[in-house]
């Protein structure tokens, strides 16, 4: 285990160190001590990784992670494991706005609960959140999986292309072309791996599944107060 | 006595100013689908611009430099202020981003193949980096865009540098509209949607609001590439001064400034024609914010927005930018709206000169489209190699006013150098009026 001082030792000496790493590396398991709120704490790794931030974050920590396993032992601020490739993260505590927006792989637990705009434009991420999630959460998401385990606010996949929305408590609105679709026995093996992955023991049956309607996929003049 | 002679006189036939043939036939158009009009292309109204100015040249007090004997360098180094590997391009005059997508793979790799010649950068653009425009690029700008279709850590790395657009010139404050029929199978699996459907590129970045936000991102960014590579960012000419200030406190390199003339793949015809600041207006209050912050040739200022010719660069050096971007120009240098496509132009509806349904597909020059049989007609070697020569006139215009005004570099263009026909322009670009020492402004007045 490899313990990294960030306070101490600043921002550009821990991402470089852990740039320098790569598949084969010896040194695998890092610990972060003091992170204080930093910004952009273990962003743009692409080597199979095991990072531990001991406390809580500020903006983008995990951000384009590729492969690596991030624990944030507090919780993190906005845009945290954003635009993420593969790996996973772990956020112990709460996460602000955008969490795993625009992800493309790769899984993102959050322990606590989520702010707004979680999952926006999620590409392939799947995103699984033990608590609730904020208003427009998944908006315009394109494809992944986000799991809510408590409720969802406002707008839940407003604009949503093919990504699915798995929600066990209730939803304050969906917003535009964003419509609840039957859960058939595959999506609910997608939950099921899903809830297994993220350490969670709840039945998948418990969950509504959300999706687009399709109806906004093409310009229709007809549809213009929906635009 | 004749009829004709006692016939009262008639008046003749009187086309409006305010309801012209053009304005008839788009209410008809508009009355007959019930929506709006969406094109390609920059703002096509007749907007003061770089046409208004004149060069003084060399007189008493200035003296010439000899045109082929005496040298007149053209270089220009971008992403000095916090880069590791700053950008060393041979000539001050760049590709602006156009996405894959939006052109087809033949036109990105003659962009490549045109501006690597020319020893100059060229731009990704929405839905990611090619394999094809990174191989033929020598220097290669990759846009972080708010849609972040194809954005991938990979390609970040792989980049010469990172333009962060916030907005463009054509449409500054809105997003894109890519429609369903250029959807191939390869750009929809760049950009995970399916096939055949619009898609919509977001006006905003998704994890980030405000300047201070950006601040942030632009760490992350650099954080991931280790300082390496310049950043970039991209404004849609509107608060040119508090947009550029902005983006210096944030943290940028460099700041690109396009203006309304600088074209678009897909936009409504009333975003392109009314939103935004003519280029001549954006240049000379972006070049005072980075001297009020004392960083003007530290972070350096990338102008575009129709610039079409070697005078044009010149005019924008002179004001302050320290280089430029074309994207129509070179479209035009690879074929686009070339006469010869005449016949297939007038199929569609248009003109040579004036076709810009470039969100259809259709083009007969093979360049905006995803039609594999369009697309073949551009041979990207040919079009490469077109480019490069037209690039290289530019250059060589430019360098001849230089040396006209006595310079023997293109950075040495000052706003000493120029004149303005037109109260208009003499406002916007803050130089004189021909023959006076006054401008609209100048004096408290």
């Amino acid at each position: 285990m490899q313990t990294y001082d960030l306070t101490e030792k600043g921002l550009r000496g821990l991402n470089s160190i852990l740039h320098a790493q790569h598949e084969e590396t010896n040194q695998v398991s890092w610990e972060v001590v003091n992170p204080r709120g930093s910004h952009a704490i273990a962003v743009g790794l692409d080597a199979p990784l095991e990072v531990t931030v001991k406390g809580s974050t500020g903006y983008y920590c995990a951000g384009m992670n590729q492969g690596a396993t991030i624990r944030v032992e507090g919780s993190a601020g906005p845009g945290v494991a954003e635009n993420m490739m593969s790996g996973s993260v772990v956020v112990e505590g709460d996460a602000s706005q955008y969490a795993g927006a625009t992800g493309h792989g790769g899984l993102l637990v959050i322990k606590g609960n989520a702010s707004s705009r979680c999952g926006i434009s999620m590409k392939g991420i799947d995103i699984v959140v033990h608590g609730n999630v904020g208003h427009m959460s998944a908006f315009m998401a394109q494809a992944g999986n986000l799991v809510v385990c408590g409720d969802a606010g406002d707008a839940l996949g407003d604009s949503i292309y093919e990504a699915r929305l798995f929600v066990r408590g209730s939803v304050k609105s969906l917003g535009a072309d964003c419509v609840e679709k039957e859960m058939r026995p595959e999506h609910v093996d997608i939950l099921k791996d899903l809830l297994e992955r993220a350490d969670l023991h709840a039945k998948p049956q418990e969950f509504r599944r959300y999706g687009s309607a399709r109806k906004l996929y093409n310009f229709d003049i007809d549809n213009v107060a929906d635009y | 006595m004749k009829d004709t002679d006692t016939a009262i006189p008639r008046t003749l036939p009187i086309q409006s100013a305010t309801f012209t043939n053009e304005v008839n036939a788009e209410i008809r158009r508009a009355a007959a689908t019930g929506i709006y009009d969406i094109r390609g292309g920059g703002a096509k109204r007749r907007v003061p611009n770089f046409d208004d100015l004149l060069f003084l040249g060399a007189s008493v007090s200035r003296y010439p430099l000899e045109g082929y004997r005496e040298r007149c360098d053209t270089s220009v180094t971008l992403g000095t202020r916090f880069a590791g590997n700053p950008i060393e391009l041979d000539i001050p005059i760049t590709i602006a981003g156009m996405s894959f997508g939006a052109l087809s793979g033949p036109a990105k790799e003659a962009l490549g193949r045109g501006a690597s010649a020319a020893g100059t950068s060229t731009t990704t653009g929405d839905g990611g980096m090619t394999p094809e425009e990174r191989r033929h690029s020598s220097k290669l700008v990759y846009q972080y865009l708010p849609s972040r279709y194809g954005m991938n850590p990979n390609d970040l790395r792989q980049a010469d540098a990172i333009e962060v657009v916030v907005g463009q010139g054509a449409k500054p404050g809105g997003g894109g509209m890519l429609l369903g029929q250029k959807i191939s199978d390869r750009v929809a699996e760049m950009r995970t949607l399916p096939t055949g459907i619009d898609q919509r590129s977001a006006c905003r970045h998704p994890d980030w609001t405000g300047p201070d936000d950006l601040e942030i991102k632009i760490l992350e960014l650099r954080e991931i590439t280790d300082w390496s590579v310049p950043i970039y960012v991209k404004v849609g000419a509107t608060r040119p001064y508090y947009d550029t200030a902005l983006a210096v406190k944030a943290g940028a390199d460099v700041v690109v400034m396009d203006g309304m003339q600088g074209g678009t793949a897909a936009t409504q015809d009333v975003f392109i024609e009314h939103v935004g600041l003519p280029t001549l207006a954006c240049i000379r209050p972006a070049v005072h914010a980075l001297q009020d912050l004392d960083v003007h040739r530290e972070v350096q200022l990338v102008v575009s927005g129709g610039i079409r010719s070697g005078a044009d660069v010149a005019k924008a050096l002179a004001l302050g930018a320290d280089a430029v971007a074309i994207g129509t120009a070179a479209l035009i240098a690879m074929g686009d709206n070339d006469p010869k496509w005449e016949a297939e132009y007038q199929k569609l509806g248009s003109t040579s000169g004036a076709y810009d349904d470039w969100h259809e597909g259709r083009d007969p020059a093979g360049i905006t489209t995803q039609d594999p049989d369009l697309a073949a007609r551009l041979d990207p070697v040919e079009a490469g190699r077109r480019l490069r020569n037209y690039l290289k006139v530019m250059t060589l215009e430019a360098q001849t006013v230089a040396r006209a005004c006595g310079h023997n570099h293109l950075r040495n263009f000052e706003a000493e150098d120029l004149c303005a026909l037109t109260m208009e322009a003499a406002a916007m670009a803050q130089v004189p009026l021909a023959g006076t020492d006054w401008y609209p402004g100048k004096g408290g007045f």
